[in-house]
């Protein structure tokens, strides 16, 4: 099963390929490491650089375009000190016919210790992870609707790092669950993690069906979704989604499911929002939440990089 | 060639017949079934009904074997008859051969097989389908009999010229895994078969309902986040299928079910007397979506592994008789179209070679006595193709499978003779192994190792 590839035979995460069936220990490791990590990364600090992870090649390969996330992983690695690769496959060999495993092969051949991956198809991570020597390191940043790691893990920090344990939280994820390997790796986290409520709000047609069996109550009106919630963790509505057979229009979506200052006055008052960007202004949020009090947005941009810090030198250390 | 299979116990899932006997072919034909010759041999298991006392010694007059093989410990059942193997030829010939994969189907006990037309191009014309009959004539392997484009390069538009394709070799039409998108297409396809008494294969897929899918609606895809392949997918276009076939009456025989809802739906439509008939694929038997939790592309196949609850189904109609056949739906595929995520492989597994394994350990686990459970790969998929095959009797062709029951392997790419080695049991080990093949009274497959 997927656990058991991460792991190494006596339990320290060996790749980070999905939430899914990771033990609390090692979610709350990774929390715990890049909690020291912060002052790292704090502004205020002149060299923000550590030298854990020096002489490393780590390589970010994105099969799929995201200049975002990518930059992230870069600047993470580099302020560990490691040597970063960054090569945007899709351009390249993959249209000249190489097949993934033989960019892997190759790539492995210059001495590479940590390959990021991004995919479109779900497993990717798992399938090189299978086929990649055992000194070599998989961190998947995203395959398909299956999972993204670390942007699950970095919204478990911010949630922590504003709400506390998670035992007390009660938390809604709103929009896309459907296509979105962010709300899956958000859901197996926080069940994880012990939050006892964990909610999706979404119209059917952006739900998978048998949601229910992840652990979450499903709701389809904002009104009950979002009621009394301690955080509002929307998600981002891909173009192409807006309008065609799963939604009518950009605007009948924000009318109903949009996170307005009116909707959010349903949740507990000093709940805090969450967007994993880019956010679709105007679609999926209003303006007003996004750069209001509540929004804890900008902070879990900061806090992804000292929880990717964490992820690169916790897998380097094992 | 006369050859004298002595010792083995015989099953004939058509006649129930089960028992220690001797059987004597010629001319490639079973000439005689009889009490072993040569008084009880030793260490020979003892038949649970219809024992050797009720067939007095029948060594046909003049029987002079040119070959006698012992057949103590193993079973003899009437050669593996085989619903959908890909042959991938013409024209897929990176994926496997004619040769390999007709040799492969023998070593796998299988004596007759159906191949569907989702070749390059696809079987719609009589002169691919004659090179094809002419080509697999003159290798050794099993009976090939050809199933025809339904519509021309399977594009659901034009009809095929079904009665010349008919002429040509052709047993039956189908779209294999293709959209028949067009519903009016469908219908004029039913009436025109109907006109000739032919015989249309249809697997139930909705193409739309199934669009960019490839796992089932449930579970795994909800957590993995697979683009889901719903079960109406399946029952919508079943229900379309059935509704033409009150229509039209034309014999249609529906393949690949993969749902509890569908199954459901073929047991009452059968019920009301419609003249169908339908198939599962082996892996569909033993396992579900499970299976494809852990991205194993091999688990990746069409239709798609589903619930328990639908495997269970399935079971539950084969045992009752709403599922007529088991067949291996044999799709060889080369490994680089194979590594690859789940979701971007070549669907597909390899399955000649497990068809029989696979089906026994069935019967195991569900207890069904092998008189029956063979009946799933022999003389039901025999009937459904309208041939002379998958029984044993005096005069019936000499097309007979010989395998040891107890003999266990493991499935690995060594162990394969089919170039495909995309399996979801690789590494697992299988109970129950093909010794001897004949086919049309030759041997056209025997183990190395057994003496």
């Amino acid at each position: 099963m997927s656990a058991n590839l991460q792991l190494t035979d006596d339990g320290r995460l060996r790749h980070l390929l999905t939430l899914d069936g990771l033990p609390a220990r090692i979610l709350t490791q990774i929390l715990d490491t890049a909690a020291s990590f912060i002052t790292v990364t704090d502004s205020e600090r002149d060299v923000k650089k550590v030298p854990l992870l020096r002489g490393k090649a780590i390589f970010n390969i994105f099969f799929e375009n995201s200049t975002r996330t990518r930059t992230t992983f870069e600047i993470a690695a580099k302020r560990l000190s490691a040597d970063v690769v960054n090569l945007n496959i899709n351009a390249s060999s993959q249209s000249k016919g190489e097949t993934l495993l033989d960019t892997i092969a190759n790539l492995s051949a210059m001495q590479a210790d940590m390959f990021i991956v991004r995919h479109a198809a779900a497993g990717a991570g798992h399938l090189i992870a299978r086929h990649v020597a055992p000194h070599i390191h998989i961190v998947n940043a995203g395959d398909g609707r299956c999972s993204h790691p670390t942007q699950g893990l970095l919204d478990m920090f911010t949630l922590r790092h504003y709400k506390g344990p998670f035992h007390n939280l009660r938390v809604a994820i709103v929009g896309d669950v459907l296509h979105s390997r962010v709300a899956r790796s958000q859901i197996h986290a926080l069940t994880t993690l012990g939050c006892p409520e964990v909610r999706v709000v979404a119209p059917k047609t952006l739900l998978p069906r048998d949601v229910e069996n992840l652990g979450v109550h499903v709701f389809h009106k904002m009104a009950e979704g979002i009621k009394d919630v301690d955080a509002v963790l929307m998600l981002r509505l891909q173009n192409e989604r807006m309008r065609g057979s799963r939604l009518p229009t950009a605007g009948e979506y924000y009318k109903h499911w949009g996170l307005t200052p009116d909707k959010l006055k349903l949740a507990k008052p000093d709940a805090i929002v969450m967007h994993p960007g880019p956010m679709n202004r105007g679609v999926e949020i209003d303006s007003a939440v996004a750069d209001g009090m509540q929004s804890v947005i900008l902070s879990q941009v900061t806090f992804g990089i000292a929880v990717r810090m964490a992820v690169m030198s916790i897998l380097a250390g094992n | 060639m006369k050859i004298h299979i002595k010792n083995g116990r015989v099953i004939d899932p058509a006649s129930g017949l089960d028992a220690v006997l001797d059987i004597y072919v010629a001319a490639s034909h079973i000439v005689g079934i009889g009490a072993p010759a040569a008084g009880p041999s030793q260490g020979r298991r003892s038949a649970p009904s219809g024992g050797s006392e009720a067939w007095g010694p029948s060594i046909p007059a003049d029987f002079h074997a040119n070959q006698t093989i012992d057949a103590s410990g193993l079973i003899v059942c009437p050669g593996l008859v085989d619903l959908s193997v890909r042959l991938r030829e013409p024209g897929l010939e990176y994926m496997a051969t004619l040769e390999t994969e007709m040799h492969a189907a023998a070593v796998g006990g299988i004596t007759s097989l159906a191949c569907p037309p989702d070749t390059d191009p696809p079987l719609d014309e009589p002169g691919l389908v004659e090179m094809l009959k002419f080509r697999a004539k003159h290798m050794p392997g099993p009976r090939v009999y050809p199933v025809g484009a339904l519509t021309r390069k399977l594009k659901g538009e034009g009809i095929t010229e079904m009665a010349e394709l008919t002429e040509a070799g052709c047993i039956a039409f189908s779209q294999a895994d293709a959209p028949l998108i067009d519903t009016q297409v469908l219908l004029r396809a039913m009436e025109y078969a109907k006109t000739f008494e032919l015989s249309v294969w249809l697997r139930p897929q909705d193409p739309h309902l199934a669009r960019e899918g490839v796992a089932h609606d449930g579970v795994v895809a909800a957590r993995l986040g697979f683009p889901p392949i719903p079960v109406p997918a399946e029952t919508v276009a079943l229900s379309t299928i059935l509704l033409l076939v009150r229509e039209t009456g034309a014999r249609v025989h529906l393949a690949r079910l993969s749902s509890r809802a569908g199954i459901e739906m073929v047991r009452h439509a059968k019920q009301d007397g419609l003249p169908i008939t339908c198939d599962v694929g082996i892996h569909h038997v033993h396992l579900s979506e499970m299976d494809t939790a852990d991205f194993n592309a091999h688990c990746h196949l069409i239709p798609p592994l589903r619930s328990q609850r639908d495997r269970d189904a399935i079971r539950h109609g084969l045992e009752d008789g709403t599922i007529d056949a088991i067949c291996s739906d044999h799709a060889p595929v080369d490994d680089d179209a194979k590594e690859l995520p789940f979701q971007e492989a070549e669907p597909g597994a390899t399955g000649v070679e497990l068809l029989l394994p696979l089906t026994l350990k069935w019967a195991r686990e569900t207890g069904l006595p092998l008189t029956k459970a063979l009946g799933y790969i022999t003389q039901h998929p025999a009937a459904i193709l309208g041939v002379d095959a998958g029984r044993i009797g005096i005069g019936r062709p000499a097309d007979l499978c010989l395998f040891d029951p107890e003999a266990t392997w493991v499935v690995n790419r060594a162990n394969l003779a089919s170039l495909g080695k995309n399996s979801p049991f690789l590494g697992l080990e299988m109970q129950g192994r093909v010794q001897y093949t004949l086919i049309d009274g030759h041997l056209d497959f025997r183990r190395g190792n057994h003496h």
